[in-house]
């Protein structure tokens, strides 16, 4: 097998269970995004742009339709003769086999797959979150300060330092000590969850942990790094990156493309994002429709009015609906003089006629406060919403509903339906 | 599929006007997000045909670039797959395609390696949806030499830009007139034929022989009598493009539902090479009624009763009507657009004026650009 400088590892296992349900079926990095791609575009484009022709993306939670997206890699142009794209689930092991475990585990249980290229260098991944990086200006960083780790960080606001992993370094980006989610952070620098390591360092500590339980690159193996005298190093990125971990930081991150020059522009000729683009015919925008500040995807039919809003491919919108300040993904269909406001719609849902999908004052949601808030309804793919229904904010719905599911045709504001599943169309 | 394709894409026609200055028809963009052969080709594709031959000749460029990968319409097979053919200088032969016929004796080694019994030909500015089983089946049933697909003129000023065909009650056809000046008919060829491969080598190589070159004349006509041809009748939507008014009138149709839905929604697909293109862009400003806009444009003015082909930007104030913007077009501020085509790339200044009266006006304006 010819030999690799550096190939990349995509961590794509997670569910993402701060997303709700939007992630009930499909792994977060296959999550929609930005009206016509999947979270997991922005690293896998990330890699082909920055010259990265070899990528194992690590599957685990809800596969499907990140294998069906990835395919053989022919959207980033990592369909190759040597390399190319290798989706890498879990597998069974003569001697006994288990679930990848913890980020680092995960990486051990292909440590075969890494050999087989004899790299120089292994690139670390996560594919949730969203951000534009040329991989290759970190990897000449990292050569400069002969480092044995580069860890990319960003610098943050020093009062929301204490929710990341925060780097302390010395003048020279040599990392002296790291902060978990620190009460008292003594640096602003969070870590970004990317990672450069020299091969042999990335192997030898994998092998030293390998009876870690729960083995995490954050928490065992850059520890591991630096009690061992080896030389790790903060790449400083000051671009955009956003995690889009949370419904509402999500949702932000969408509306944000709507700017009229958005910070993460995606009309860019150089860095373009790739995507599996399998809906082709141009949208239509009927007569007297109205298309105000928003994006939308292919062959979608708008004949409503839409404000401030991503609209994903496929989607029709009816005659007399308003859809505002909210996100719809593809093949979903809302019907005539519906309303949505501050509303997400996963995949090949069906909104009824008439229906208010976001509407009264917010409530706290009964089941999982911290993850239905912000003030949005959440609606989960393949569901089905009636007609004449008004809903409330901070809610999920998920399934086929009913009119009967919906006491007095109203779904209070942090209430939940989990009804049956729907079919796929 | 037992059958081959051959795509018949080298021709241009000066009632293109400026349009085909640049490129093939075959290559025209077609309802914002295709080019004309993607029809052809995704029909042969659709049919189960895998091995498909493209004839080029007139500005090829950009349909090579368009067909640089086969993969788009799943033609990347090792069975088969899609070969284009330019003319080429030989040991006995090194003058260009001089018809269609001869276009494709030069490519007869393709037709002699095939094993495929039947041949589809098809040419690449028709813009239809087909299924050409169907085809090959009426061609068997009815122990035809030739069959031509055949539709109904519903223009009878149209009429002289085709074949004419009069069919007995069987369907044989008994009249083939080629561009007529005046036609009582209006029953037309649609440039769709099914053959016998091997009855195909031997009309074409007959014909070489005889220094005969066009297929409509010289096989088709001349052969009408000796031959068992046949119509075979199609009502659904079809239309060429080959002139700049019907290019702009089938762009156009495209914004009614009923063809959107049938080419757009309904299965089997039209496939295309894709781009990579952002969503579409709507900024304040910007009113859209009664159009396709396609992938990467950007809007911030008036649009109305036109087709946005893919990358088209469309500055403040502008107010574009009935028109077709082909792709990568940048229009300027203030700039009023009303029944014309814009050629691509163009850029066109602010506070530029372009009125299409009479006849539709074809815009090609090259101007440096600026950047936003």
């Amino acid at each position: 097998m010819m030999k690799k400088e550096m190939i990349a590892m995509l961590l794509a296992g997670g569910q993402g269970s701060r997303l709700g349900v939007l992630t009930q079926k499909v792994a977060k990095p296959a999550v929609a995004f930005g009206g016509k791609y999947r979270i997991i575009d922005f690293p896998l484009s990330n890699c082909i742009n920055s010259g990265i022709d070899t990528v194992g993306v690590l599957t685990q939670y809800q596969p499907l339709r990140l294998n069906t997206h990835i395919g053989i890699g022919i959207p980033w142009d990592l369909d190759r003769n040597e390399g190319g794209v290798t989706v890498l689930p879990p597998y069974e092991k003569s001697t006994n086999s288990e679930w990848y475990t913890g980020t680092a585990n995960a990486i051990f249980q292909n440590l075969d797959y890494m050999q087989q290229y004899n790299p120089d260098y292994v690139l670390i991944l996560s594919g949730d979150h969203i951000y534009k990086m040329d991989y290759e200006v970190m990897l000449n960083y990292h050569k400069a300060n002969k480092a044995d780790v580069t860890i990319a960080c960003m610098p943050v606001p020093i009062e929301e330092a204490s929710r990341f992993g925060i780097m302390v370094t010395d003048e020279t980006g040599r990392v002296t000590e790291f902060e978990e989610k620190p009460e008292k952070p003594s640096s602003n620098l969070a870590s970004m969850g990317i990672y450069i390591f020299s091969w042999p360092v990335l192997r030898d500590a994998l092998i030293a942990l390998k009876d870690q339980s729960n083995c995490d690159f954050g928490k065992h193996i850059l520890p591991y790094c630096k009690d061992n005298g080896q030389r790790l190093f903060a790449y400083e990125y000051n671009g955009y990156w956003k995690d889009v971990g949370t419904l509402g930081s999500y949702w932000e991150a969408n509306m944000e493309l709507i700017d009229i020059i958005p910070e993460f522009n995606l009309y860019e000729e150089f860095w373009r994002i790739y995507t599996k683009g399998d809906i082709i015919p141009p949208q239509y925008v009927a007569a007297d429709a109205v298309t105000d500040q928003c994006l939308i995807g292919e062959g979608a039919e708008i004949y409503g009015e839409v404000h401030h809003s991503v609209i994903g491919p496929n989607v029709v919108i009816g005659k007399g609906t308003v859809v505002k300040d909210s996100i719809i993904m593809r093949n979903s269909v809302i019907g005539e003089n519906t309303v949505l406001d501050k509303a997400i719609v996963a995949e090949d849902v069906v909104v009824g006629d008439h229906v208010v999908l976001g509407c009264g004052e917010e409530a706290e949601n009964v089941l999982k406060p911290a993850v239905y808030a912000f003030g949005l309804a959440t609606v989960g793919e393949l569901s089905v919403i009636p007609d004449n229904v008004k809903i409330g904010r901070n809610t999920a719905i998920s399934g086929v509903t009913k009119a009967e599911d919906y006491p007095g045709g109203i779904l209070e504001s942090g209430q939940v339906i989990k009804a049956k599943d729907g079919e796929q169309a | 599929m037992k059958a081959i394709g051959i795509i018949l894409a080298g021709g241009n026609n000066n009632r293109m006007r400026e349009l085909s200055d640049k490129r093939a028809i075959a290559a025209m963009p077609v309802a914002g997000s295709y080019r004309s052969i993607d029809f052809a080709l995704s029909n042969m594709a659709n049919s189960h045909i895998q091995k498909v031959a493209v004839l080029t000749q007139y500005n090829a460029r950009s349909l090579n670039e368009h067909l640089s990968s086969s993969k788009w319409w799943d033609f990347g097979r090792k069975q088969g797959g899609l070969f284009v053919f330019t003319p080429t200088i030989t040991k006995d032969n090194s003058l260009w395609y001089q018809g269609t016929a001869d276009a494709i004796y030069q490519n007869i080694t393709f037709l002699k390696n095939s094993h495929e019994p039947y041949v589809v030909i098809a040419s690449g500015d028709c813009i239809y949806k087909m299924d050409y089983n169907k085809v090959l089946e009426y061609h068997i049933a009815k122990r035809a030499d030739i069959t031509v697909v055949c539709t109904t003129c519903k223009d009878q000023k149209e009429v002289e830009r085709f074949g004419v065909v009069r069919m007995n009650d069987d369907g044989r056809i008994e009249e083939f007139e080629e561009k007529p000046i005046v036609s009582s008919y209006n029953t037309i060829s649609t440039g769709i034929y099914v053959i016998r491969r091997r009855q195909l080598i031997e009309l074409i190589e007959r014909a070489a022989q005889e220094g005969r070159h066009d297929f409509v004349n010289d096989i088709l006509i001349r052969y009408k009598n000796l031959k068992r041809i046949y119509g075979y009748m199609t009502e659904d939507y079809w239309s060429n493009i080959s002139t700049a008014e019907a290019y702009y009138r089938t762009n156009m149709a495209f914004l009614e539902p009923e063809i959107r839905n049938y080419f757009f929604k309904q299965e089997p697909a039209i496939k295309t090479k894709i781009d990579d293109l952002p969503p579409a862009k709507y900024n304040p400003g910007a009113s859209v009624k009664n159009s396709l806009v396609a992938s990467g444009c950007i809007i911030n003015g008036t649009v109305e009763n036109s087709v946005l082909f893919k990358d088209v930007y469309v500055g403040n104030n502008c107010v574009i009507k009935n028109s077709v913007i082909l792709n990568d077009v940048y229009l300027g501020d203030n700039t009023h657009i009303e029944n014309c085509i814009v050629e691509s790339r163009d850029t066109i200044r602010a506070n530029s004026n372009y009125c299409g009266e009479g006849e539709i006006k074809i815009v090609v304006e090259k101007n440096e650009r600026y950047t936003i």
